[in-house]
């Protein structure tokens, strides 16, 4: 009986210790991003000055009050102040009063200004502000406070635009390969032709080619044919890249539907196309959905294949981020404001559909 | 093949075939030419952005689906013989066609271009492999690399193993995990500037006080705030920890896949037989899993040689953090030296293809759907 309520014990204090070093992780695993959340939406002039920690409640020391010492003090010797008795030099270093409160001296001497600080609970008064994402979206000029005050003025870096493109971009190179890979996959799987073998294996061999390779070939053809900066130049390379995975993880699905299903199909007369549409896209849902997402989140926050193709009129929201960063590098809540604003749809679809989510991205960790 | 040649004879063989070829090349020319016309017209026009969006979208998706469906039409008009010879390679035509575009032709061309001068002209021989394989520079960012592999593996895979490991036995697992592979969604860059603000900053100096959290820490500690990101070798730690913070929850969902199909009446035998939980996850767990921690550790691996986003968007490869992939960026479009780049992106080719060629297997084995 004793040992039984011992082993229970046991196990509650190791499930307590278990729940609290995977709190201590996660909490180091949000924390940078929870401070660059915070900070998106603080005034510049705050950034500038303290740490987005200050935004909560803690205690600091807030200045209080003044005293301005009579003209009949005799500031090079041993000044008595509230009660104290102390130099110039020991109130410039400031001193702190028994009941808790601290004097320091501003300025120099012909100040004959006593500063008084108290520490208080602070941080319950947060400025917060939307003109932050107003600022980052925009393409115009816009207006900020610096750490001392003063308006400085920039060009905007149209994050807006660059989410729009982003957008332009990633749908049809999400949708594009997938289309053509599953009318290959099918075929691999269910049509007979010569040279399917070699092919399919042709095919998963092209899965270990880094996209490095193709880059420089690519853009030779592109800046010949003119294609550089165009929505297509990225459409077709983000296709060309992402096909061999696309057609290796939807055969592997397609191949395993019931045979039975479509040779019913078939006695009914029904052509490859028509079973190709009718009846094979809408059984590969699942399939199609979780690489769907996977390709989705690549072509979104690839960075490498925009700068490579993309000039500055199409310009998507990871290479402006990423230019951002590089002419406005001490700018945080531009920055801030817009690293949020490139991950918003990324987040999103991970809380929205995270069962599809880390199959795809499961599934695509072999891309190449 | 062999038997439509026998029952048609050789004129008819050659016809099959030539047609055969036509279709795979006539499809995407095709797909190509209206997609062209839309383009131009996107280029061209003015309207708002928006719009210009909305009609690239739908013109791009609805273009290249209403090709199969004229060129599938087209086929099945021919006699019906002909028919079935020719479909197949409309619907696997656009797909080898672009493969060969964009993968199977540039491998040929780097590969051809890495033994030429720095325009493309000149064959110069083994020059650029010497450079990529000898110079300082290049040394650099093998050493870089090296570091990456090892040490970003090493905390990915082991940190993703103690999570994994740890919320099987807690209630609140699908949260913990949640959180810890939420990064997974976010870009390198977005990653980048969520860790630079961490490292950022200010200096000494009077009425300066530390924005950045990491510096923040260090001072509350009694220590001396430092520009962490120019700080050779350790800046390169740094990076790494953005990775480690990025790929964990990879690691932590595939490890933790594999432990929940460890059969739990192994685990309950053990435990009667008066293992201790230690006993239970070096002789049990660990053997079990084995593959699976292979296949991730590899997966890393790949990921950690290709690294470019993370390096490019912090340091863009100074103060001795400079990577293969950034090198091959730097070469290609900072000094124009498409030679130099290609030798690089041929070794990156050769130093990811075996452990490619495991992970493959591996995956054909695990079937991710």
């Amino acid at each position: 009986m004793a040992a039984q309520s011992g082993f229970k014990r046991a196990k509650r204090i190791s499930g307590f210790l278990v729940n609290l070093v995977l709190t201590l992780i996660c909490l180091v695993w949000l924390t940078p991003a929870f401070g660059v959340f915070v900070t998106s939406f603080r005034n510049s002039e705050d950034i500038f000055k303290t740490g987005w920690w200050t935004v909560f409640p803690h205690r600091a020391e807030v200045k209080v009050g003044e005293i301005k010492l009579p003209p009949d003090v005799d500031v090079n010797s041993v000044m008595t102040v509230e009660g104290v008795q102390a130099t110039f030099e020991q109130l410039r270093q400031g001193i702190v009063l028994p009941d808790g409160r601290k004097l320091v001296w501003f300025g120099n001497k012909r100040t004959r200004t006593i500063e008084v600080y108290e520490k208080r609970w602070v941080g319950f008064d947060t400025n917060l502000t939307l003109e932050n994402y107003r600022n980052v979206l925009s393409g115009q000029e816009i207006r900020f406070k610096g750490a001392d005050g003063k308006e400085i003025l920039r060009m905007g870096n149209n994050l807006g635009g660059a989410f729009l493109n982003s957008i332009a971009v990633a749908v049809p190179s999400t949708i594009i390969p997938i289309l053509i890979a599953a009318f290959a996959a099918y075929a691999f799987a269910w049509m007979n032709f010569p040279g399917r073998k070699v092919f399919f294996i042709g095919v998963v061999a092209l899965l270990v080619v880094p996209l490095q390779i193709a880059l420089v070939p690519i853009l030779q053809d592109y800046t010949r044919l003119n294609l550089n900066g165009t929505y297509l130049a990225i459409w077709l390379a983000h296709t060309g890249f992402g096909l061999p995975l696309a057609i290796y993880l939807l055969f592997n699905y397609i191949s395993e539907l019931p045979r039975e299903t479509l040779e019913a199909a078939f006695i009914d007369g029904a052509s490859h196309f028509t079973i190709f549409t009718q009846l094979i896209l809408p059984l590969s849902v699942p399939a199609l959905a979780s690489f769907a997402i996977f390709q989705f989140l690549w072509v979104w926050n690839d960075y490498l294949v925009a700068l490579v193709f993309l000039g500055d009129k199409t310009r998507v929201i990871t290479s402006a981020l990423a230019a951002m960063v590089g002419e406005k590098g001490q700018d945080w809540h531009l920055l801030t404001s817009g690293a949020f604003v490139s991950m918003i749809l990324p987040l999103t679809v991970f809380f929205a559909l995270q069962r599809y989510f880390v199959r795809g991205l499961l599934a695509g960790s072999v891309k190449g | 093949m062999s038997k439509d040649s026998l029952s048609g004879g050789p004129l008819a063989w050659l016809a099959a075939n030539v047609g055969r070829i036509l279709i795979s090349v006539f499809v995407p020319v095709i797909t190509f030419l209206v997609l062209w016309q839309g383009f131009i017209f996107l280029r061209d026009s003015n309207a708002p952005q928006l719009v210009i969006v909305l009609v690239a979208i739908l013109w791009g998706v609805g273009g290249v689906a209403a090709l199969y469906a004229v060129a599938n039409w087209l086929v099945e008009q021919l006699p019906a013989q002909w028919s079935m010879r020719l479909q197949p390679f409309v619907f696997v035509g656009p797909a080898l066609a672009i493969l060969f575009w964009f993968l199977a032709l540039p491998t040929l061309r780097t590969l051809d271009l890495s033994f030429r001068d720095a325009t493309g002209q000149r064959y110069i021989g083994i020059g650029n492999y010497i450079f990529a394989l000898t110079d300082r520079v290049m040394l650099e960012a093998f050493r870089n690399n090296l570091l990456w592999m090892v040490f970003g593996t090493l905390f990915c895979v082991g940190l993703g193993l103690l999570i994994a490991v740890l919320a099987d036995r807690s209630r609140f697992e699908s949260v913990y995990k949640a959180i810890i592979f939420m990064p997974m969604a976010i870009s390198f860059v977005g990653a980048g500037v969520i860790w630079k603000f961490v490292y950022t900053y200010k200096g000494e100096g009077a009425g300066i006080s530390e924005i950045g959290l990491l510096n923040a820490i260090v001072l509350a500690l009694g220590g001396q705030s430092q520009p962490w990101l120019q700080l050779p070798p350790w800046n390169n730690f740094f990076l790494i920890i953005i990775m480690v913070w990025l790929q964990t929850g990879f690691a932590m969902v595939v490890i933790s896949s594999a432990i929940k199909g460890i059969s739990s009446e192994v685990l309950e035998a053990a435990r009667v037989d008066g293992a201790n939980e230690f006993q239970v996850f070096w002789h049990i767990i660990i053997p079990s899993i084995r593959g699976t921690l292979l296949t991730v550790t590899t997966t890393i691996i790949i990921f950690s040689l290709k690294l470019f986003d993370i390096v490019r968007v912090m340091t863009g490869g100074n103060n001795g953090t400079n990577v293969i992939a950034n090198e091959f960026y730097l070469q290609r479009f900072t000094y124009s030296n498409a030679g130099r780049a290609s030798a690089i992106a041929i070794i990156l080719l050769l130093a990811v293809i075996p452990v490619m060629i495991y992970n493959l297997r591996q995956f054909r084995e695990r079937r991710a759907f």
